[in-house]
């Protein structure tokens, strides 16, 4: 099947960051949001876009153990389809009741609310293997983040 | 059947959650429409629906409503997923 537009593209070297020190979730989500920026995903101001959706609705985007997929509506800030990772060096509490504390944050920049399930079901191909999240937060080099985010689920 | 699965922005968690309940309900041969939607609108879209999934969170802005709403703590874990909708379903 054709895959359209929507897809997120493969992560960009550009759009990781690894060993990362936060001494809060606002600094950790900031680093996502960087990340984003510099990949050319989103513009800066989209990390304060993704704090504020935390700092109305909760901690619910730390949706695995570990992991915080940071995220925003689409809006101004929302450039392409993008995905940043960054790995903390000392894991961060978001507030969460059972996933605390982060180790990796996600940005996640969409540009059209309809157009995002489909690359969204390639980041669950990634994160059902539940080695993903801790293979990403002991890697020590871009590559082996690459090598776990690029990972083509469809040839499984 | 329908399940309505939300997050605040209606964008990213929620869609997780959508593909892995939909794969969920394939593994329990159970056949259900499931639709992301955002924290605001989950008054609307939730109206008919028999099951809402969602962030410890996120519960008290749900609010009252008729479904049953289901909390999952881990978006990934396809069993846990699969566990609380058998329940939810009866």
């Amino acid at each position: 099947m054709l895959k359209d537009s929507s897809v997120l593209p493969p992560l960009p070297e550009s759009a990781v960051t690894i060993g990362a020190s936060a001494a809060t979730w606002r600094d950790a989500v900031r680093l996502a949001g960087d990340a984003l920026a510099r990949s050319g995903a989103a513009t800066p101001a989209f990390a304060d876009e993704m704090i504020r959706v935390i700092e109305e609705f909760g901690p619910y985007v730390v949706i695995a153990p570990g992991l915080a997929l940071a995220h925003a509506r689409p809006g101004p800030e929302t450039l392409r389809n993008g995905l940043a990772v960054v790995t903390l060096v000392e894991p961060v509490a978001f507030g969460h009741a059972h996933n605390d504390p982060v180790r990796v944050v996600l940005g996640l920049s969409v540009t059209h609310a309809n157009s995002h399930i489909e690359a969204i079901a390639d980041l669950a191909n990634i994160f059902n293997d539940a080695s993903a999240i801790p293979r990403l937060a002991e890697a020590r080099t871009i590559d082996e983040v690459l090598a776990v985010m690029n990972w083509d689920g469809d040839t499984a | 059947m329908k399940i309505v699965a939300i997050c605040g922005a209606g964008i990213g968690t929620s869609a997780i959650l959508k593909v892995n309940a939909e794969r969920a309900l394939k593994r329990l041969g159970i056949e259900a429409d499931v639709t992301a939607a955002d924290a605001a609108s989950v008054r609307d879209v939730a109206e008919d629906a028999q099951v809402i999934l969602t962030s410890p969170e996120l519960v008290d802005i749900i609010g009252k409503t008729y479904a049953d709403v289901v909390v999952i703590q881990n978006y990934f874990d396809l069993e846990e997923i699969a566990a609380k909708l058998l329940t939810a379903l009866g």
